[in-house]
């Protein structure tokens, strides 16, 4: 459709392999991959942490040399004249790329005079990329000060200022909550459709590589498939069902049907749960289950990439449930955290304004948000790592004012960043946290035992953390905070830029750790995420915008031309409403 | 509680023992100092190179020549044929001093007069121009007295007998290496205590650290007590050296030393703690702990006497652990000074490391948020 | 083409001044830091020993004992202190309140008369300089009361050389005017390798490096926008040095700005190139400073001859002291300043600086290909 046959590839890898050398150990990065992007598509390049996507960005712009194969740009030997194909490319790298000690404006000239933009050409252009990116009224604002999706689309007006004939992002979309993120594809379409841009891209969102013409999935520095991504999904036909009509909690429900035998993957999507079967049949659905309905449904892109992933990995099988130590005698539903009339100023600005909520005992609540929303500064709040200005704060009956220190013995944290000390080993960094929390002697080893055990870490025992994959160092994190058993637990973006098949085994694990009583205070910005929690609420300017179940809060944007909504159709409606309003009074 | 501290210490020394690159920054530079310190740091001059104009060439403008020559102190460079060259010599500094023998200097002195002689000193380094002149002075000296003895003449009114205690041939490694203890000591533990917050807060794991039951104090004794175990281990590693290696004779006990030692170290840890509470980002610490280290070196007698600083620089020196410390090393080590002679030096230290630990718990409890 | 390269030359220079301008830690590093070395070496630190407290003991204070002793009273090297007896002098001496004890035995005066009197001088060895010093100028008091003695007696003089001495280009023999203009070679490395080190490490680390090498922009454009502003910050910093130097301390100013800021740059491009050369092996802060305090910083403060006689230290080390440009630039800062344009002394010195910027820049430019491995 947008390809134009005449051309040869915008890119093509032909047997390149690349690895590196860290700490005496050699790592394959890339092995002998052999791929090739078309001309005018938008081509996604997906995998697991460490499969070696940043590497194959870095080698198509020139910025590293293959041990061997042959890497051609545009027709241009990348290779050998990495300088003409850095002429014709543009690359924005995962971190964007930008001066954060410059302004919008600055950080615009620069990169317009380093690709050669002339003068005339300059104002219309960056007033075309201003307006697109609606970063006009913030020119003069230093980088550094924009949120996270700003900063995107910043970065990205810098690699557009001369449109480029190929377009090269790394991971353009972690960390950018669901508004941003459509405001980007929106740029990128039009980019794409318009212009005839080809654009490679890496994600770690799979819904993402379904708008792709073309997908190239990696595993492990190997090209694992390539193609449309309709014909991924085309080669699942029949293995995919939706289920419903369970009498359990969906939590429970998907928890039993993943341990299914031929159930490579079950998830929760919309009211149903999602289930990927090895066979082309259903699978026989045991007794406890009986009142599941089980019908066909159509397959999606991401049933293929796990079915695929799992066949890679056989060991990757579903992780098994666990438990989180003793179970709780408390009665459930009492209230753990109560926030009432809460504000935190930084100067004169409102971060968190007048916020009140509660979570009982054994629920997962959500705390999501646009970036900048608040839902930071009122974790650390509850953490007790600043205090709030005004309002009250109880967290496990302990007023935050008066009794922190009893009130975070009971909790566990979990930070948005890697927060583990990358130098020490695992074992290490439990013994330390679990000494931290006053666990010694046997008590200690069993706890550090349960924690290798459970979250798949004995193998890994003596290794650096900082030398662990994101989904291990976050598994570690979570191990971490887990040690001395907390009844509350504060994630604060923990599936942040970690792959699709850690994701769900980290989600089962909070799932067994609410049954369990564990209270589980959480923020995402993976809106389908947001369907594992009990309750949610939905922060903008640092104020509460809405509360409620995910099925309430869908229900509200449900239209007839949008009967199903989904979670983050519902985020995205809200939030927009909520600006409408705003802009009305 | 003990034991939460105890494996927040075990923490600390096992984060700053595996990164290669803190543990290069511990060991490489403190040695590459000691070596180059023990070794190139020296006010001992030799080899001055001295060019000579012998105008009158009789025995005793020979005999005067041949001294000079001879002295361990000097190294003749150039004989000359005129004193046209010396400035040339002198400006170039192929020569650091310039000995002119007038044509009369063997009329007069064998006519009872004083022979007359030039000596010219290059004065760019004051220093080094003072001493040559000491070494000259005593060459002539030396000459003096032969010939007067050779001559009859009665032995001069008087003469000095000069003697220095603890040092006697006056080497100046004796005073440099022990310094060392002193300021190494110091480098380490401030690097140490002074990046730990803030290399914590950069890497986010201070948070991490927060939201557990430690407390304000426990996080503080953990990061002050590594700083002290290991400035502990290098100063150790450097008394070693320095009476191994360098033969530097160790004439105290090890008790005055290393009582001054924990003083000391107690002190600089409490600075760390406080440069560490204030910094947010690692290159803020390095450049607080560069903007101290480098007075309380100059300023503290490391290489320079205080006693030659203006009156108001020495009354800020005593604010600096390092001029106390100095003092003990240089004490215990040379002059064999016990716990009476040194108790002046070790209140003081008490007294700062009070301080600046209780300063460094406020601001620390301030920075938090 | 052409104006393309000039263009992105430009841009990143903008950008380079626009980041230094709002960094205070590196405006700190190029004039603070420099300014609070000078201020400390030009008023607090000083070799030259003046008033040094002396204990002088006469055991048997006769007029000749006492005349002997009051030329120590007018010397500005000496604040004397008369003890009565050895055993109370050598308690001061001990506990540090003197520097040295000057011993007159009970048969000094009669000894004076027939020759060969003993003047028992006990100096404290362990700083083996001041000792030196201290020494020196007890020599200087006798020779010099002998000399009275003998006029005023009507002998002969005792010494028979009359030694004309002449001290060149700093007849006062003041520590500061050396010390100062060799700590501005110091400075220079502060702000050429250590704050250039810094900042080319910072863009590793924050990932602009590589987005900026993904654009159309060449190495050596890269390289000479980091040499450049630098090169411009270390001259400023280099003209307040100058400033406090000559105005605040009045170091005399012998030589020519000319040659000065000629051999500045020098030194300035060696330095800044090492410092390049620092970060493209270092690719974090950290370490790059660390590495460029050890191999720039330290050597330009021992090994430079700055303080310490490089023809006193070993023959191993000496060697040593070759490799490292601050040697080079403090030979010509102490002649520029003190002893004015002496060619023999300026250019060999510059023609070593100019050879090791040659070598080093080609080190460089092999080893900063375009390539993020």
């Amino acid at each position: 459709m947008r390809q134009r046959a005449d051309d040869g590839p915008a890119l093509l890898f032909e047997g390149v392999s690349r690895s590196f050398r860290t700490g005496g150990r050699v790592i394959r990065a890339l092995d002998t991959v052999s791929a090739s992007v078309e001309r005018g598509a938008l081509t996604g390049l997906l995998g697991p942490d460490g499969a070696g996507k940043t590497t194959l960005l870095r080698l198509a712009a020139g910025l590293l040399k293959p041990d061997r194969g042959r890497i051609s740009v545009l027709g241009i030997d990348a290779v050998k004249e990495p300088a003409r194909v850095q002429e014709q490319i543009s690359y924005m790298p995962q971190n964007f790329g930008l001066y954060e000690d410059l302004s919008v404006r600055e950080n615009l000239d620069l990169y317009a005079d380093l690709k050669g933009l002339a003068t005339a050409e300059r104002q219309a252009r960056f007033g075309e990329l201003l307006n697109m990116t609606g970063l006009g009224s913030f020119t003069g604002r230093l980088a550094g000060r924009l949120s996270g999706g700003m900063k995107q689309k910043l970065g990205l007006a810098c690699a557009l200022l001369r449109t480029p004939a190929l377009l090269f992002l790394d991971e353009p979309t972690v960390g950018v909550d669901p508004l941003s993120r459509r405001e980007l594809w929106q740029l990128i379409d039009h980019l794409t459709g318009a212009q005839g841009v080809s654009v490679l891209f890496s994600t770690a969102y799979l819904d993402e590589a379904e708008r792709c013409d073309a997908v190239l999935l990696l595993h492990e520095g190997r090209l694992l498939a390539s193609g449309d991504p309709k014909s991924f999904a085309a080669r699942m036909d029949g293995r995919s069902f939706l289920a419903s009509g369970a009498g359990e909690t969906r939590r429970r429900a998907v928890e039993k049907l993943s341990r299914l035998a031929g159930v490579i993957d079950a998830r929760l999507e919309g009211g149903h749960i999602r289930l990927v079967t090895r066979e082309k049949r259903a699978p026989p659905l045991p007794p406890e289950l009986a009142g599941t309905e089980l019908f066909r449904t159509q397959p999606r892109f991401e049933d293929s990439f796990v079915a695929l992933l799992r066949a890679a990995s056989p060991e990757g099988g579903p992780t098994p449930a666990f438990s989180a130590g003793a179970p709780r005698a408390a009665a459930r539903g009492a209230e753990e955290i109560v926030v009432r009339h809460v504000s935190r100023l930084f100067g004169s600005f409102r971060a968190v304004d007048a916020v009140s909520f509660s979570v009982r005992r054994g629920e997962i609540f959500g705390l999501l948000g646009a970036n900048g929303a608040g839902k930071t500064t009122m974790f650390r709040m509850l953490c007790g790592l600043i205090p709030a200005n005004s309002g009250e704060l109880r967290v496990a009956g302990y007023d935050l004012r008066r009794a922190a220190a009893d009130a975070r013995a009971q909790i566990g944290y979990m930070a948005q960043k890697f927060s583990l000390y990358g130098d020490l080993s695992v074992r290490e960094n439990l013994r330390f946290f679990a000494s931290a929390y006053r666990l010694f002697g046997a008590r200690r080893r069993e706890r550090m035992a349960w924690a290798l055990e459970s979250f798949d870490l004995a193998p890994l025992a003596e290794t650096a953390a900082k030398d662990l994959s994101l989904g291990h160092k976050r598994r570690l994190q979570l191990a971490s905070a887990l040690m001395h058993e907390p009844q509350i637990l504060f994630l604060d973006e923990p599936t942040s830029g970690v792959d699709p098949l850690a994701r769900r085994a980290f989600w089962r694990q909070i799932g067994a750790l609410a049954e369990e009583g564990v209270t589980i205070l959480v923020t995402t910005h993976f809106m389908e995420e947001a369907e594992y929690c009990d309750r949610v609420v939905i922060m903008a300017e640092g104020r509460i915008l809405a509360e409620g179940t995910p099925a309430t809060l869908k229900a509200r944007v449900e239209s007839p031309e949008n009967p199903e909504p989904t979670m983050e159709e519902a985020f995205v409606g809200l939030l927009e409403a909520a600006a409408r309003e705003a802009r009305a009074a | 509680m003990a034991r939460a501290i105890f494996a927040l210490l075990l923490k600390e020394l096992l984060a700053v023992l595996k990164d290669k690159k803190s543990r290069f920054v511990l060991i490489g530079p403190p040695l590459i100092q000691l070596f180059i310190f023990g070794y190139a740091a020296t006010f001992d001059l030799g080899r001055i190179p001295i060019a000579v104009y012998d105008a009158d060439r009789s025995v005793p403008s020979r005999d005067l020549v041949a001294r000079f020559a001879g002295s361990p102190s000097f190294r003749l460079v150039a004989a000359l044929k005129s004193a046209r060259r010396i400035p040339e010599l002198i400006d170039s500094r192929q020569a650091a001093a310039a000995l002119l023998i007038d044509p009369r200097f063997s009329r007069d002195l064998l006519q009872g007069r004083r022979g007359p002689i030039e000596l010219t000193v290059d004065g760019r380094n004051s220093n080094t121009a003072l001493l040559t002149l000491g070494y000259a002075n005593e060459v002539i000296a030396d000459f003096e007295r032969d010939w007067g003895k050779s001559r009859g003449d009665p032995p001069p009114a008087a003469e000095i007998v000069p003697r220095a205690w603890y040092n006697p041939n006056l080497i100046s490694r004796l005073f440099f290496v022990p310094g060392l203890v002193a300021t190494l000591t110091q480098v380490v533990v401030l690097l140490v205590v002074g990046l730990s917050v803030a290399r914590e807060r950069e890497t986010g794991t201070f948070d991490q650290l927060l939201v557990t039951p430690l407390g304000q104090l426990d996080i503080l004794i953990g990061k002050g007590l590594p700083g002290l175990l290991i400035g502990g281990f290098e100063a150790s590693l450097i008394i070693i050296a320095a009476v191994g290696w360098f033969d530097v004779p160790l004439r105290g006990g090890l008790f005055p030393l290393y009582l001054g030692l924990v003083l000391f170290a107690l002190a600089v840890t409490g600075i760390g703690l406080m440069i560490s509470s204030l910094a947010a980002t690692q290159q803020q610490a390095l450049l607080g702990a560069f903007l101290f280290m480098v007075p309380s070196i100059t300023l503290s007698g490391f290489a320079t006497p205080i006693a030659n600083m203006p009156p108001t620089v020495q009354y800020l020196t005593l604010l600096n652990p390092l001029r106390y410390f100095l003092v003990v090393v240089r004490g215990v080590f040379l002059e064999g000074a016990g716990l009476g002679a040194l108790w002046q030096q070790y209140w003081p230290m008490a007294l700062i490391g009070l301080l600046t630990l209780s300063a460094a718990g406020w601001l620390f409890r301030r920075r938090i948020y | 083409m052409r104006r393309e390269a000039l263009r992105r030359l430009l841009g990143l220079l903008r950008k380079e001044f626009l980041q230094i301008g709002r960094d205070s830690s590196a405006l700190a590093i190029a004039f603070l830091l420099p300014s609070i070395l000078l201020l400390l070496f030009g008023y607090g630190v000083s070799l030259d020993a003046k008033a040094v407290p002396i204990a002088l003991v006469a055991e048997h204070p006769d007029p000749i004992a006492a005349s002997f002793m009051g030329k120590f009273a007018h010397s500005p090297y000496f604040r004397p202190q008369r003890f009565l007896t050895l055993e109370s002098a050598q308690k001061a001496f001990a506990a540090g309140r003197v520097e040295g004890i000057v011993l007159l035995r009970s048969d000094f005066g009669r000894k004076v008369f027939r020759g060969g009197a003993r003047i028992g001088v006990i100096v404290n060895g362990v700083d083996a300089n001041t000792a030196r010093l201290v020494e020196g100028y007890v020599q200087n008091v006798a020779a010099n009361w002998l000399e009275a003695r003998a006029r005023s007696e009507g002998l002969p003089s005792p010494s028979l050389i009359r030694a004309d001495v002449r001290v060149w280009f700093n007849p006062a023999l003041a520590s500061r005017n050396y010390l100062v203009p060799g700590l501005m070679a110091i400075n220079m490395t502060l702000t050429g390798a250590l704050l250039t080190a810094l900042v080319v490490a910072r863009e590793w680390e924050r990932g602009t490096m590589e987005a900026l090498m993904a654009t159309p922009v060449r190495m050596r454009e890269i390289l000479f926008t980091k040499l450049f502003p630098y090169y411009v910050l270390g001259m400023g910093g280099m003209a307040v040095s100058w400033a406090m130097a000559v105005w605040l301390f009045g170091v005399p100013f012998k030589g020519s700005l000319f040659v000065l800021f000629a051999t500045t740059s020098l030194f300035l491009l060696a330095t800044l190139v090492m410092g390049l050369l620092i970060s493209s092996i270092a690719r974090n802060q950290f370490l790059a400073a660390q590495i460029a305090i050890v191999v720039t910083f330290l050597p330009a403060f021992i090994l430079s001859g700055f303080i310490f006689d490089l023809g006193s230290m070993p023959a191993a080390i000496r060697l040593i002291t070759y490799l490292f440009a601050a040697r080079y630039f403090v030979a010509i800062l102490q002649t520029i300043f003190l002893a004015g344009d002496i060619w023999s002394v300026i250019l060999p010195n510059a023609a070593a600086l100019l050879a090791m910027s040659v070598l080093l820049l080609a080190a460089a430019r092999f080893l900063a290909r375009k390539r993020l491995d």
